[in-house]
């Protein structure tokens, strides 16, 4: 028997015409999308094309001015405290309490998400992170590629059932990069976590994801996997088709779109 | 089908958790720890030397010893209050940490419990030494106000509160920018609450004011107190009163901040 593929399964992360205004400008311009249980999607788009708008309003901290939000199977932001201890985030831009310890970092935060035998948790995540060379060293301390790792350590502290990720790999070496998106391989494939990933590493979305939604002025430009994108905009890199959608260019011989939301049309 | 939400309400734990992280931060950083007691060390020999020279020349403060002192004590529990709350807020500003915190289940109700908690910690830290510093160096222990201290105490720290909510609030929805409030904001109350002196000493203008902060009615007892050796009771409960009224404002405030916040979209740029 196979496993059901990434349109059968149940779904994660629905957003339905969603929209969000600052000001006069249309910041998120009704897009919607979905994220089927255990896949990886990236969320691709230039600065201002709505990423960060669109994370913050996953996350609650962006009350939207219209469409939905459900994230498993629950309202957000109307669920939102309960629903957080499920999901977990990470980003570059922010970071952890740099007086503290790795350690001390990592036991306030389990608490904070009530994880369960907190002292075997962070031991677990020491050794799965490689972090025992620093784990008494202050945040503040650390490297760019450690505080990454910590990061992320923090991250999978609650064993969350969605992981929103905002550029990873930000800043990090080729070496320390490849090495993270290998724990997010690992982790997903051990839990069956759904992971959404923000990212501007081309390279990085199309090892790592399994369905690509790309936005453009607030919109949803285009979407689909990494290679049905390749095979359409007739590119070899998924960096192609990005350019392609942000300079509003095709290739010759390139197919056209699919509907953005079969369900809708149908 | 769908697992169910596992989270309920209010949780204590979630609050140990932050105390636990202010406290990681005092004790690995000494010198934040040495700031809580430097300031009101340096205040209080400051006016306790005043006061010493203002009694060697005239009987009324030869007679109502610790007027001075005793005031500038009782202000900085309003101060520390106010500061412990807003500054601890303000710590995971200044360490990018408050969109970590944001999107845990930290819930804004647990993260207030949480800094009146390190508030209390650090007045601790901070106003103990100096209470028992001055009993040899001035002959003035405030602990010999007995319950009235007490009263006094908890009147001014709820007041603080009450102003450090609406800071953090306006902190959320402004970013650092606004920081210069944490530190400034209660020095406009000083002039007319009336630390040192009664409220018959200001113009008549100001007196109504004066009469509609909370701290005022503590002060006025403080005076009653050491100078006329009675306990108002009954300016103690309209400063209960008064502070119940303030402190459900404050919260009503901030938590129209904290939306107006998400609205605006401030919660992720908390920059300058």
């Amino acid at each position: 028997m196979t496993a059901p593929g990434p349109a059968s399964r149940p779904l994660a992360v629905e957003v339905r015409d969603l929209a969000k205004s600052f000001g006069t400008v249309r910041a998120v311009d009704g897009i919607s999308f979905e994220v089927p249980r255990g896949t990886v999607t990236g969320l691709l788009g230039g600065n201002g094309a709505g990423k960060t708008t669109t994370i913050g309003m996953l996350m609650g901290l962006i009350l939207p001015d219209g469409g939905s939000i459900r994230i498993l199977d629950h309202d957000m932001p109307g669920e939102r405290a309960a629903l957080l201890e499920r999901m977990n985030f990470e980003s570059p831009y922010v970071d952890m309490p740099h007086r503290l310890t790795v350690r001390q970092n990592l036991n306030v935060f389990g608490r904070l998400y009530r994880v369960a035998d907190l002292k075997a948790r962070i031991a677990e995540l020491v050794a799965d992170f490689d972090l025992s060379a620093f784990v008494d060293r202050k945040a503040g301390q650390l490297s760019a590629g450690q505080k990454t790792r910590v990061a992320l350590a923090k991250a999978l502290l609650n064993r969350p059932e969605v992981l929103l990720l905002d550029e990873p790999t930000a800043s990090l070496d080729p070496d320390t990069a490849d090495w993270v998106r290998g724990r997010l391989e690992t982790y997903r494939a051990a839990t069956g976590a759904t992971i959404l990933l923000a990212s501007h590493n081309m390279p990085e979305v199309e090892r790592l994801c399994d369905d690509v939604v790309i936005l453009r002025r607030g919109r949803v430009e285009d979407r689909g996997a990494p290679a049905d994108l390749l095979r359409r905009y007739g590119r070899d890199t998924l960096e192609e088709v990005f350019l392609d959608v942000a300079r509003g260019t095709r290739a010759e011989g390139a197919e056209a779109a699919p509907p953005r939301h079969p369900e809708a049309e149908a | 089908m769908s697992a169910p939400v596992t989270s309920t309400g209010f949780s204590f734990a979630r609050v140990g958790a932050m105390v636990l992280r202010y406290w990681y931060l005092l004790s690995n950083s000494w010198p934040r720890a040495v700031e809580l007691v430097y300031w009101p060390t340096v205040q209080m020999l400051t006016w306790g030397f005043v006061q010493l020279y203002v009694a060697q020349n005239s009987s009324f403060f030869a007679n109502a010893a610790g007027l001075f002192v005793g005031g500038l004590l009782l202000w900085d529990v309003l101060l520390r209050s106010q500061q412990g709350f807003a500054f601890a807020f303000l710590e995971e500003l200044w360490s990018r940490n408050l969109g970590n915190l944001l999107m845990s289940p930290l819930r804004p109700s647990e993260f207030i419990v949480s800094l009146t908690v390190i508030s209390l910690i650090r007045l601790a830290i901070g106003m103990l030494p100096v209470t028992f510093l001055a009993i040899p160096l001035f002959g003035f222990n405030v602990w010999d106000l007995g319950l009235p201290l007490a009263v006094f105490f908890a009147n001014l720290v709820i007041c603080g509160w009450a102003i450090g909510l609406v800071i953090i609030g306006i902190l959320l929805r402004q970013g650092m920018g606004a920081e210069a409030l944490a530190w400034s904001l209660m020095f406009l109350l000083m002039p007319i609450t009336c630390v040192y002196y009664p409220v018959a000493t200001l113009p008549a203008l100001l007196r109504p004011v004066a009469w509609a902060l909370p701290t005022t009615y503590v002060f006025e007892g403080l005076r009653a107190l050491l100078i006329h050796h009675t306990f108002r009771l009954d300016l103690m409960a309209i400063a209960f009163a008064m502070n119940a009224v303030w402190f459900a404002v404050a919260v009503g405030v901030f938590y129209r901040l904290l939306a107006s916040a998400r609205r605006a979209g401030s919660l992720l740029q908390q920059g300058e």
